[in-house]
């Protein structure tokens, strides 16, 4: 009995995986389309300011590309020839949730690549199963440094850079415009990016302005929790003038809102490193005169770079979507240009539409040409991104009733990033050697 | 307690079911859908646990913390310990979930109703503070978890699967001896009238003592489970209340029929999550909810009420 039952399901198998075979050899080979999940926040509060417009900026360069209208030079059409058919997914829920999802990806859908994450939480949990998975994923957004510092990862890219940049540059910022201010403090999320940012933002100040001392009462409050009445109070009450934020999403919204009508801007000099987004949100709401960076030179402060891609790209976004590009939308479409680059070359050097491997091969180390400036994928074994980060007052420009920046200043990759092989940390506390700061 | 214990219906029904799921998720339905079926048995073992408080009429809306605190307990010992084996990996999280309910159970067990609900909430979410604020413990974040072994040897995720579903029927055929021997039938006796069951010489508070201990044990070994099978621990995904409610849910959807309920509602949740997802990035959640508020409304006795009507399993049992 048992014995007809087992020849029946052998039967029932060997068929089922001839045809799954069949269809799965048909996917092979027909590469007239290439597969990627594209994840951002779509709902909670990263979406509005951070993953709708990531999302948004990945869309007008994944179209532009597909239909060959890209300016030079992604102007030929495809990603080694082939349409980019996007599955675009929601990154909320925390990272046991996404990695169950990029399990999905991977073996549901069966991509061929996957492309964003914003959170670094999320961008730690995924790093290691995109590994055991073998699936070559792009990271957008995500800052922690951990990342690669930790181990070398074989599949997972990053276009870009970490937050060790972002605070360096902060604290270069703060010494080099306010060199009498020698007291600060921070507010940051309790997760990986907000320790990270604040750590590096920490180090950083030591070793610039060696009479600088930090608070002995940062804040840490909860990531999404929305309300920081108790943290203004605190944070006002302290001595330090300084107060460094790595906030994001919603929750830099909130706290200006709430910091604004309590006087705080006025009694401190107020540092974001990725508030640029709350800017165009707020609008002419957002106070004038706040320290703001935008993680690179892109969204508020590239606003008037003049370089054809970045041109192109506010023109189209603005007609698409009817508002302007934020830092996310920018970063998201860097990394598709830095997959199609790759794709293109892998595809040039195999001479027929290249295999996974041949791609991350080809994505190694490469320099690849973005809206404002050239970036090379120089640290993290040549899987990490590194450019220019930038700060700058916020100024809103009445005249064109837009949000702008004044007094922005960009610093080098080289001034703010150890060089390959160090870890940051290190090279920090020995004194930055070999940084170039123009 | 465990005499004739393979005679019985539904551990019967239960060991052709699992096993039947093996061989159809091996030879026939696609890869993916191991992984739901994985993540779905084993949420189900938590599902159960509550399965068995609900039969006493306590709802625990912090079985999270049990649930988390599984999972964790897999995290931390790969993390100083390096213990990555399947086997071990589920009795740490059973025996860390167990000796926690243990502990806490001298006080819950005095409560009922809202009361025992909102206490058992507020110990979760104590460990979540505590989770959400510890560095070491990775905060936010959480921790990655590498893939499990098997007496050194690395498991694909095929044997993974097989062995959780083996871990499955153990614990389910445990909970149905339980149920079968005297403490369990008390369980609903004491849903009846707890101060009739004190006069017929049982105390009711060591009844329900153990039985959340059982409970408590269950959740852990699902965290555990979970832990394993997806890689990656964080509160927010494993201990926060929302977890603890979606837990509740669940149990709710399946219904409390059969130890065979909680893993079906399980996997079905697990699919509709899944095609959620797929069909509506923006609005998954609210499909989620939808399907469990319909299924609320016209099958109030949870799935396990339709699967009784259509193969008209329940009443054969009454007979007996």
């Amino acid at each position: 009995m048992k014995i007809k039952i087992f020849n029946k399901t052998t039967k029932v198998a060997s068929a089922s995986m001839l045809v799954a075979s069949c269809l799965l050899a048909g996917t092979a080979f027909a590469k007239d389309t290439v597969k990627v999940g594209v994840v951002s926040f779509l709902t909670g509060p990263a979406a509005g300011v951070f993953g709708v417009p990531a999302k948004q900026g990945a869309q007008i360069v994944i179209d532009a590309i597909n239909n060959g209208t890209m300016p030079a030079p992604y102007n030929k059409q495809g990603f080694a020839g082939a349409k980019m058919n996007p599955i675009f997914s929601d990154e909320s829920g925390g990272g046991t949730k996404q990695v169950g999802l990029f399990r999905d990806f991977v073996e549901k859908q069966k991509v061929d690549a996957m492309i964003g994450y914003i959170s670094s939480g999320n961008c730690m949990a995924i790093g290691p199963i995109a590994d055991e998975l073998k699936m070559l994923t792009v990271f957008s957004t995500c800052g922690t440094p951990r990342l690669y510092e930790e181990k070398l990862r074989s599949h997972v890219f990053r276009t870009q850079a970490n937050a060790v940049g972002d605070s360096l540059a902060a604290a270069r910022y703060i010494t080099d415009m306010y060199p009498n201010e020698k007291n600060y403090t921070g507010i940051n999320q309790n997760y990986a990016w907000g320790q990270d940012s604040y750590k590096f933002f920490e180090l950083g100040m030591k070793q610039m302005s060696p009479d600088s001392k930090g608070s002995d009462k940062p804040q840490f409050p909860k990531l999404f929790v929305g309300q920081y009445g108790t943290e203004i109070s605190a944070l006002s009450l302290d001595k330090a003038k300084v107060v460094h934020s790595s906030f994001w999403d919603g929750d830099i919204e909130a706290f200006t809102l709430q910091a604004m009508v309590r006087g705080f801007f006025q009694k401190k000099i107020f540092v974001s490193s990725v508030g640029g987004s709350a800017v165009d949100a707020l609008d002419k709401k957002f106070p004038d005169g706040i320290v703001m960076g935008t993680r690179g030179n892109v969204g508020l402060l590239a606003r008037d770079d003049k370089s054809p891609l970045n041109v192109w790209f506010i023109k189209e976004y603005k007609k698409r979507f009817n508002a302007l590009p934020l830092g996310p939308s920018y970063q998201y479409a860097r990394s598709i240009l830095a997959y199609k680059f790759a794709m293109d070359k892998a595809m040039a050097k195999a001479g027929s539409f290249p295999t996974q491997d041949q791609v991350i091969a080809a994505m190694k180390n490469i320099k690849f040409k973005s809206f404002t400036e050239t970036i090379s994928m120089a640290r993290g074994g040549g899987h990490q991104a590194v450019h220019s980060v930038g700060y700058g007052l916020t100024k809103y420009n009445k005249k064109g009733k837009t949000p702008g920046a004044e007094k922005v200043k960009m610093y080098g990759p080289e001034c703010i990033y150890p060089p390959a092989g160090t870890k940051s940390e290190d090279w920090i506390n020995a004194g930055m050697p070999g940084a170039k700061c123009n | 307690m465990f005499t004739g214990i393979f005679k019985d219906t539904s551990v019967r029904v239960l060991i052709v079911f699992m096993i039947s799921l093996c061989v159809i998720s091996s030879f026939i339905l696609p890869d993916w859908m191991q992984n739901n079926f994985m993540y779905g048995l084993s949420r189900g073992l938590a599902i159960l646990g509550l399965m068995l408080l609900w039969r006493t009429n306590l709802v625990s809306f912090g079985h999270a913390l049990y649930y988390g605190f599984g999972a964790y307990a897999v995290a931390l010992c790969q993390k100083y310990f390096g213990i990555t084996d399947i086997l071990l990996r589920f009795t740490i999280a059973v025996v860390a979930a167990g000796l926690l309910g243990f502990c806490l159970g001298f006080i819950l067990r005095k409560y009922r109703e809202i009361f025992f609900a909102m206490l058992s909430l507020a110990f979760s979410m104590v460990l979540y503070g505590l989770l959400a604020k510890a560095e070491f413990l990775g905060s936010t974040d959480g921790m990655s978890i590498s893939p499990s072994t098997l007496f050194g040897l690395e498991l694909t995720r095929q044997y993974l699967f097989f062995l959780i579903t083996f871990f499955v029927i153990c614990a389910a055929v445990s909970i149905q001896a339980y149920l079968r021997s005297t403490l369990g039938h008390l369980t609903t006796a004491i849903q009846d009238n707890e101060i009739r069951v004190e006069f017929l010489g049982f105390s009711v508070q060591k009844a329900i003592h153990i039985k959340y201990v059982i409970s408590a044990c269950l959740a852990g070994g699902a965290g555990g489970l979970m832990a394993a099978s997806l890689g990656q621990v964080d509160p927010d995904s494993m201990v926060n209340w929302n977890v603890s409610g979606e837990l509740v849910f669940i149990t709710i959807m399946s219904g409390w029929g059969n130890i065979l309920a909680p893993f079906i509602g399980a996997i079905i949740f697990e699919f509709i999550r899944t095609y959620a997802f797929e069909w509506a990035p923006q609005a998954w959640a609210a499909i989620v909810g939808g399907t469990l508020l319909a299924i609320i409304f016209f099958f109030p006795g949870g799935i396990w009420s339709i699967i009784e009507k259509v193969f008209n399993y329940g009443k054969k049992k009454d007979v007996k």
